[in-house]
């Protein structure tokens, strides 16, 4: 199956991330069969210390601009607050919205910024700009955060994408200028065999079509520049990545059928939930950026029942992602980024709902190298405008400056684009006070 | 009863042996109405003055150029480039029953009187016009824009009348398909006006090549030197566009209030054109009228180079000019030391009234484009770079899946097809672009592929449905049960999908496989075994 394995090319790692599945499976002889590979994987972590391990993300993307009023910032009992209540959380003097009693629990473990403010009020530009920390230029196409960290980190023992979207938006993570061997894999519920993974007739009879491929791809490259595997099609490097990842073991990871019901249930019977349960999975197994999308918050009408029911979809899969996490002691070297594209109108609209506002909203981090129960800003209890100048403000750059440099990336790094044009990992500053050794 | 029975079983297996007859007779090959192809004695001059350029490019940068490709490469090349697919069985019996002589010219005509072509170019077109989003709701018709487009690519209508026509058109979208172009900009969340800013950048990079988006914020601190008064003030001759119940019309006076960047206050922004201002006609018409005057002018060369440049790059892949919409107007190009092949074909194309035909059979004709991909000597990037060697360019999302539907249809896929065809095809487009991830405005993406889309063409329901036993639909096993003999059945297949005879080595294996018991299968398993191969490989996923 390996067939083309040699053209994959050592890849550098060189670090203490190669206690992966083949050195275990190596290593455990004929009873590591016995154990999942996750277990597997937890009880390697117990041996070796986290230091070093390559980090990753967790991105929960709140598709159509979350109200910062009925999650993460209420104003009980102002004109701006709506019919929601606020609550105690685990964090001294931070209230968060009643919608979300699970979250408060875990608030201990977060920091929450509640002054974001962006220029783009638009679904699409903002979903751009809040991706990849840069606002939509014609010429390029950024790339997002899970494209960066994949450039940035090897692949060493990972036989499966490392950059994944569940339910991608309309607007998915891609490679950009990176290329679009960085784009997202996307997937949806993650019940059942992915689609197009399993393959179509009985082994005998798809290894004979490799063969065949191979008699063909022997023609094809005979006179042709001798670079133009290595350098252009990628097609025979892209065909054994595809075959091997559809023998890989590790593709238990994309789905969750054989979970005990209570863990699910602790995320929530939701599509969400189950997504945020299989990026947990995914993430154990190597992959380097997750995103979830929970769709909805789009509440041009009707606003507090629609916020509210997402909310409480929200509530329960983000704090069992952070427990899961912790429990299995992932979480240190996992960032978890809860926001979406912008928050909503303080002033509530003759349809009851909040339209697009980009200028003052919440956005929630956990995990690796972000410092635990902060929390920066609020949003003005009257409805004016954050601007840059107001206190605590945090421009989008910012968290992406925050999250790069907190998962060691370089972030004074250029990279060179196609055109010829030097671009910076992200262009803006990390907030000291969220990063936990700042 | 039984009687009944057997009078029901006679009745189908007469319905059922007329049908096999039917669609299991070989594809008709019908001399078509043979297009006429002259050559006029300044077409030859316009190639002879390409090819010279070029011949002097590898002289001087001392690369021995590949050969000449065969026909039927060449043939796949301009079915790509003009339909979005490639040749079918029946097309290719027709293309190898003419003279060699004409063949290729022939086979250009042929195409461009060919309803595919208005269809496939007007949608590539349309990417750079008004790019590949819904737009808003009911305002922009995008079918009924890229028909209007595709008729006006059928009757070759002149490239500046068409040019003018989308800039300064006033009307209905639906009865004035040419202002979908500026509906498509209306600002759906804010001011519900046509986005003017939005239109100077669209109007600067797809009908002049020019990019002065960066400009829109402040002044090009790269090194140019436009101002962003330039953009603002181009964008001003939108200024008196809106949308209005009788569609996109003009209001007299209305002017255009911008804040630049470090001003204190917004000023009244002039309409005025960032060079070549002498082109500009000083009154008459509308602001759009003026403007499109000017994008057009004969002289305004940056006009013709963008769609030199652009059809150059549907027809191969890869433009002369990299990026696609970016000809630098300073530099080197300000003295008018231009790729290869961009200024004879500009200048034919100026003087030829913006015939966009000639200018399709003239990039055809060219040695540049006629060159193979591989040669006996070494070939590098360099050679691809000077067009030394035709450049292996990644397929387009939608030509993967119109080659996918010919090469599983013996006859020729085009508006003549059924249109149970036509339905099931376009159903099945949809959700392959899906899938496969269509390129968007990111049109000539030089990226390797995707796992995703390794695994939907291997694995996925559009390849399997296409190859599998089915004899109304499927190539393969037609195929499988029509050709007299193993060889012929292969090279079929090979025609069929990679529009090229099998190599010696092919054959063999392939015939091998068909009379080899080594894994269990039957014959029309074999023939879709092959076409599996044949859809998966390298080749079949890129143009060479």
């Amino acid at each position: 199956m390996k067939r083309f394995q040699h053209l994959l090319g050592p890849e550098g790692c060189g670090t203490r991330a190669h206690f992966n599945r083949r050195t275990l499976l190596g290593a455990g002889a004929g009873l590591a069969w016995l154990t999942p590979l996750s277990q597997l994987l937890a009880a390697s972590s117990e041996e070796k210390s986290n230091k070093g391990r390559p980090k990753s993300v967790i991105v929960l993307w709140m598709q159509g601009g979350p109200s910062q009023l009925e999650t993460w910032d209420p104003h009980p009992g102002k004109m701006i607050g709506g019919d929601t209540k606020a609550i105690d959380t685990s964090v001294k003097g931070l209230k968060i919205a009643d919608t979300m009693p699970h979250t408060a629990e875990v608030m201990h473990e977060m920091a929450l910024l509640r002054c974001v403010t962006s220029k783009e009020g638009d679904h699409e530009r903002a979903t751009y700009n809040m991706q990849t920390g840069y606002r939509p230029d014609p010429t390029l196409i950024h790339p997002s955060i899970g494209a960066i960290l994949c450039h940035e980190l090897s692949a060493e023992g990972v036989e499966i994408p490392r950059h994944v979207s569940i339910f991608p938006s309309a607007f998915p993570s891609r490679g950009g200028f990176l290329g679009n061997q960085y784009d997202a894999f996307k997937m949806y519920d993650p019940t059942g065999p992915l689609p197009d993974l399993p393959r179509r007739v009985p082994e005998d009879r798809f290894e004979a079509r490799l063969s065949d491929l191979d008699i063909l791809e022997s023609s094809f490259s005979k006179g042709r520049r001798f670079d133009l595997e290595q350098n252009k099609t990628l097609h025979r490097k892209t065909v054994d990545r595809a075959t091997t990842m559809m023998t890989s073991d590790q593709i238990d990871a994309f789905n969750i059928d054989g979970v005990p019901t209570e863990v699910k249930e602790q995320f929530g019977d939701t599509p969400f939930g189950r997504g945020c349960l299989c990026a947990t999975q995914l993430i154990e197994t190597g992959v380097r950026c997750v995103q979830v999308t929970l769709s909805g918050w789009d509440t041009h009408a009707n606003n507090h029942e629609l916020q509210s029911a997402r909310a409480g979809d929200l509530d329960a899969a983000l704090s069992a992602t952070i427990k899961h996490l912790k429990e299995r002691d992932r979480l240190e070297d996992t960032i978890v980024l809860c926001g979406g594209e912008f928050g909503r109108t303080p002033k509530i609209n003759p349809a009851a709902g909040r339209d697009h506002w980009p200028h003052g909203f919440s956005v929630a981090l956990a995990g690796g190298g972000i410092r635990k129960g902060v929390f920066l800003g609020e949003t003005d209890p009257e409805g004016e405008k954050i601007t840059p100048e107001t206190k605590h403000a945090v421009r989008v750059e910012d968290i992406h400056a925050t999250i790069h440099s907190a998962l060691g990336i370089n972030i004074h790094k250029d990279y060179q684009t196609p055109i010829g044009r030097p671009m910076a990992i992200c262009q803006g500053t990390p907030i000291s006070k969220i990063v936990a050794d700042a | 009863m039984w009687l009944k029975n057997i009078a029901f079983i006679a009745l189908a297996t007469v319905v059922l042996a007329s049908l096999a007859n039917w669609l299991l007779a070989p594809p008709k090959v019908e001399a078509l109405d043979d297009p006429v192809v002259v050559v006029s004695d300044d077409f030859q001059t316009t190639k002879e003055a390409i090819d010279a350029q070029f011949r002097e490019v590898w002289k001087s940068r001392e690369l021995e150029p590949a050969p000449k490709a065969d026909d039927l490469t060449i043939a796949r090349r301009i079915s790509l480039g003009l339909t979005g697919s490639i040749p079918s069985l029946e097309e290719i019996r027709l293309l190898e029953n003419r003279p060699k002589e004409d063949r290729l010219a022939w086979w250009v005509n042929h195409l461009l009187e060919d309803r595919r072509y208005g269809d496939y170019m007007a949608e590539r077109l349309s990417r750079a016009y008004v790019g590949t989003e819904n737009g808003p709701f009911l305002i922009f018709r995008k079918r009924r824009f890229v028909t209007w487009l595709s008729d006006q690519l059928m009757a070759n209508r002149p490239y500046n009348e068409l040019t003018q026509d989308l800039i300064a058109e006033s009307g209905l979208w639906t009865d004035h398909p040419a202002v979908n172009f500026i509906t498509a900009t209306v600002d759906q969340d804010g001011t519900k006006e046509p986005d003017v800013a939005m239109l100077a950048g669209r109007v600067t990079r797809a009908f002049l090549a020019t990019r002065i988006d960066c400009v829109q914020c402040h002044d090009d601190n790269l090194g140019g030197d436009l101002k962003q008064t330039d953009f603002h003030e181009l964008a001003s001759f939108f200024r008196e566009a809106q949308n209005s119940f009788v569609g996109i019309m003009d209001q007299k006076g209305k002017p255009y209030e911008y804040k630049y960047l470090h001003a204190e206050e917004e000023t009244t922004v002039p309409a005025q054109v960032p060079f070549n201002q002498h082109l500009l006609e000083e009154s008459g018409g509308t602001l759009r009228d003026r403007l499109a005057g000017w994008v057009t002018h004969p002289e305004n060369k940056p006009f013709s180079r963008a769609i030199v440049n652009r059809v150059w790059a549907v027809m191969t892949g890869r433009p002369l000019v990299e990026p696609v919409d970016n000809i630098p107007l300073n530099g080197s190009f300000e003295k008018g030391n231009f790729p290869a092949g961009l200024d004879p074909l500009v200048d034919d194309f100026i003087a030829h009234n913006f015939d966009l035909k000639r200018l399709i059979r003239l990039i055809a004709s060219t040695e540049a484009f006629q060159r193979d991909s591989r040669a006996d000597h070494e070939l590098t990037a360099r050679h691809e770079q000077a067009w030394a060697s035709y450049p292996v360019t990644r397929l387009r999302p939608e030509q993967i899946i119109g080659s996918i539907n010919q090469a599983s249809s013996l006859s020729t896929l085009n508006a003549d097809s059924h249109v149970l065809t036509k339905l099931v095809t376009f159903g099945e487009t949809n959700d392959f672009l899906k899938r496969y991830g269509d390129a968007g405005e990111d049109e000539f993406s030089m990226d390797g592929g995707t796992i995703p889309q390794r695994l939907l063409m291997m694995n996925g329901n559009l390849v399997t449905e296409r190859t599998k036993n089915n004899f109304v639909r499927n190539a393969a096993t037609r195929i499988s049960q029509l050709s007299p003999n193993n060889e012929t059945g292969v090279e079929t297949a090979f025609l069929c999908v990679l529009t090229r005879r099998p190599t010696e080595k092919e054959l063999e294996h392939f015939v091998n496989k068909l009379e080899s018991d080594e894994v269990k299968s039957n014959r029309t398993q074999d023939f879709e075994d092959i076409y599996w191969a044949l859809m998966n490989c390298t080749e079949f996923a890129w143009n060479h």
